[in-house]
């Protein structure tokens, strides 16, 4: 297979979706958000606990392709006791590297593991499956009252 | 251009050497794709086109482009008489009369266009013949699980506009239709029975005379989507004798935005329209205005001119390699498709089982890889199939999928084509790492490979 192919499907990757992490609706929470992909079917509901401005818990469900569903894994891993504008400039440093088209690396301090996500910027159908926990994370955090 | 005469057309089968010769007409089947020939599964989708086509148009644009239907300079006459030729060649093709084909932009606005005349006829717009399409509460449209969903949603706006009720044939697990449900679901109270000729994702075949037959005893009306079939199978519209049918040119070798609505003679002439506007009525007064007969009534506005008149040289090419001869190059095509993949554990295949008729075409689940990726593994070695629900989200629900992976052949396609994508399916488990619990117990887990 291509380079490209490897790269878009990495071990870390590959892993992520096997064995989710933070999969499973965890009780309560501050606010929720369900995104769907109509043109294939890929699905995320992720719901945030919060503590003030923070972040304390990130849990979802959904199911979809490799991508979408380690994407909302990776993204699960990251942003826990982190405040609201930190999680923003994460969010737009992920969208930027989506945008990329395989033009950036990602910035590893931002992202962590999830700049390995970086191989789907190459693939523009495929964007949207990597987007689709991000944006469900974004509108979640414009649901949640301000502290 | 001659219309083709069916009887020079070789009763002998395609060939493999003939159908190398149709590829040349192609010049996009000889593109690369990450640097692998293009094996192009994907015509279920939206067909490639040949060149003749393109000329077609072409000679159109650069010598003869005008307004048809209005003008009296040379160049409108006879632009009149190609776009009107043009509709002559596909009538002919699907065995109606001229006047029975009103182009439309795609399937999906041709059967929108019969919903909407229905729904115009039930507020007592049209003639007093339009009456007959008029539904309200106690009435019922009656279609099946596994449409399109272009023929099914404009059934759920016409049943939430009129107060009709939708009813549905479910489907049997191979991807038949429930005959059974549909003798007792289409009764008394239906008013039109709309149903796919050949299924987009499962390639069944549906047994059209015999739901016309109980649709006809009853008083209903039947709708065809053979936007499956026209472009696959020899089709007589008269024939099957169906009242209404709808098919779309891009799949069938003609370019995109333009489409048919055939509809037999008395009924179009006694249907409201849906569009109104220019070009589709005699006088107009500031209060009212006065229709055209079919087929002009229903094509109000300027038209698709030059994609009709490519998809009359659309139709010719069809012709004169052969329907029967495509059938039969993309039935075998099919089988070839449906044995391989049955063949691997861990995939499944929504519909017939290998040795059953099927169009030339497999939709298939490979168990724990989402059909996203299996169709990006896929594109890597240059292989373009659909995934997704195909816009058939009930019928996906039915077999428990929310989306599978579909390869689908035209006559351009080789038997080694296909053997190249059954390798690439081979590798899709490999690469994920998926260990299908259909293995054999004595196999060798398959290794991930590549990374």
């Amino acid at each position: 297979v291509s380079s490209s192919l490897e790269s878009l499907y990495q071990e870390v990757i590959m892993d992520h979706s096997r064995a989710p992490h933070n999969h499973g609706l965890r009780e309560g929470g501050s606010a929720e958000s369900h995104q769907l992909n109509p043109t294939c079917g890929d699905e995320v509901t992720l719901r945030i606990h919060s503590h003030g401005d923070t972040i304390t818990s990130l849990s979802w469900e959904g199911h979809g392709c490799a991508i979408s569903q380690a994407s909302a894994s990776l993204l699960s891993d990251l942003v826990v006791d982190l405040d609201r504008g930190n999680v923003h400039e994460r969010i737009d440093a992920f969208r930027e590297l989506m945008r990329s088209k395989g033009t950036l690396e990602g910035d590893e301090e931002l992202l962590g593991d999830a700049v390995v996500l970086g191989g789907v910027s190459r693939y523009i159908a495929r964007v949207k499956c990597a987007m689709l926990a991000w944006v469900a994370l974004e509108d979640a955090l414009a649901k949640t009252p301000a502290a | 251009m001659t219309v083709p005469d069916a009887s020079i057309v070789s009763p002998a089968p395609l060939t493999l050497a003939e159908v190398e010769r149709l590829r040349a007409d192609f010049p996009i089947l000889g593109e690369t794709v990450h640097g692998h020939p293009l094996a192009y599964l994907d015509s279920g989708a939206t067909a490639q086109r040949p060149v003749q086509v393109l000329d077609a148009e072409r000679d159109y644009v650069l010598h003869r482009n005008s307004a048809v239907h209005r003008g009296a300079h040379t160049l409108a006459a006879e632009a009149t008489e190609i776009f009107e030729d043009a509709r002559a060649r596909v009538a002919d093709f699907v065995g109606v009369r001229e006047s029975e084909v009103v182009w439309t932009s795609n399937a999906t606005e041709a059967v929108n266009l019969v919903a909407y005349a229905f729904s115009n006829a039930s507020l007592g717009r049209g003639a007093p013949a339009s009456s007959r399409f008029a539904l309200g509460p106690g009435d019922e449209i009656v279609t099946t699980e596994g449409e399109h969903h272009a023929n099914l949603i404009p059934w759920q706006e016409l049943a939430a506009r009129t107060g009709a009720t939708l009813r549905v044939i479910p489907l049997n697990d191979d991807g038949t239709l429930q005959m059974q449900s549909a003798r007792d679901i289409i009764g008394v109270r239906t008013r039109i029975v709309a149903f796919t000729h050949v299924s987009n994702v499962t390639g069944v075949i549906n047994p059209v005379s015999e739901l016309v037959s109980l649709a006809h005893t009853v008083g209903a009306l039947v709708l065809l989507d053979a936007c499956q079939s026209a472009p696959h199978r020899p089709l007589d519209l008269a024939e099957l004798d169906v009242d209404f049918a709808v098919f779309s040119g891009h799949k069938m070798l003609g370019p995109t935005g333009v489409g048919v609505l055939y509809g037999r003679a008395e009924l179009l002439d006694a249907m409201p329209p849906f569009l109104t506007g220019g070009s589709m009525i005699t006088t107009v007064t500031l209060e009212k205005a006065e229709y055209l007969p079919a087929p002009q009534r229903f094509e109000a506005g300027t038209q698709r001119v030059s994609q009709a008149i490519a998809l009359g040289a659309a139709v010719d090419y069809l012709s004169q390699v052969g329907m029967s001869r495509i059938h039969d190059w993309e039935a075998a095509l099919g089988q070839r498709l449906v044995e391989g993949l049955s063949a691997m554990p861990g995939i499944t295949v929504l519909g017939p089982p290998p040795g059953v008729e099927r169009a030339g075409l497999a939709s298939f689940v490979v168990e724990g890889v989402h059909a996203h990726d299996v169709g990006q593994y896929l594109d890597d070695l240059g292989i373009a199939v659909r995934v997704g629900h195909h816009c058939a989200q009930p019928l996906h629900r039915r077999f428990g999928v929310t989306a599978s992976t579909r390869a689908s052949a035209y006559l351009y396609n080789t038997p080694a084509e296909v053997d190249a994508f059954l390798e690439g399916v081979r590798g899709v488990t490999a690469f994920f790492g998926v260990v299908p619990t259909m293995y054999p117990e004595s196999a060798e887990l398959p290794e991930r490979t590549s990374l």
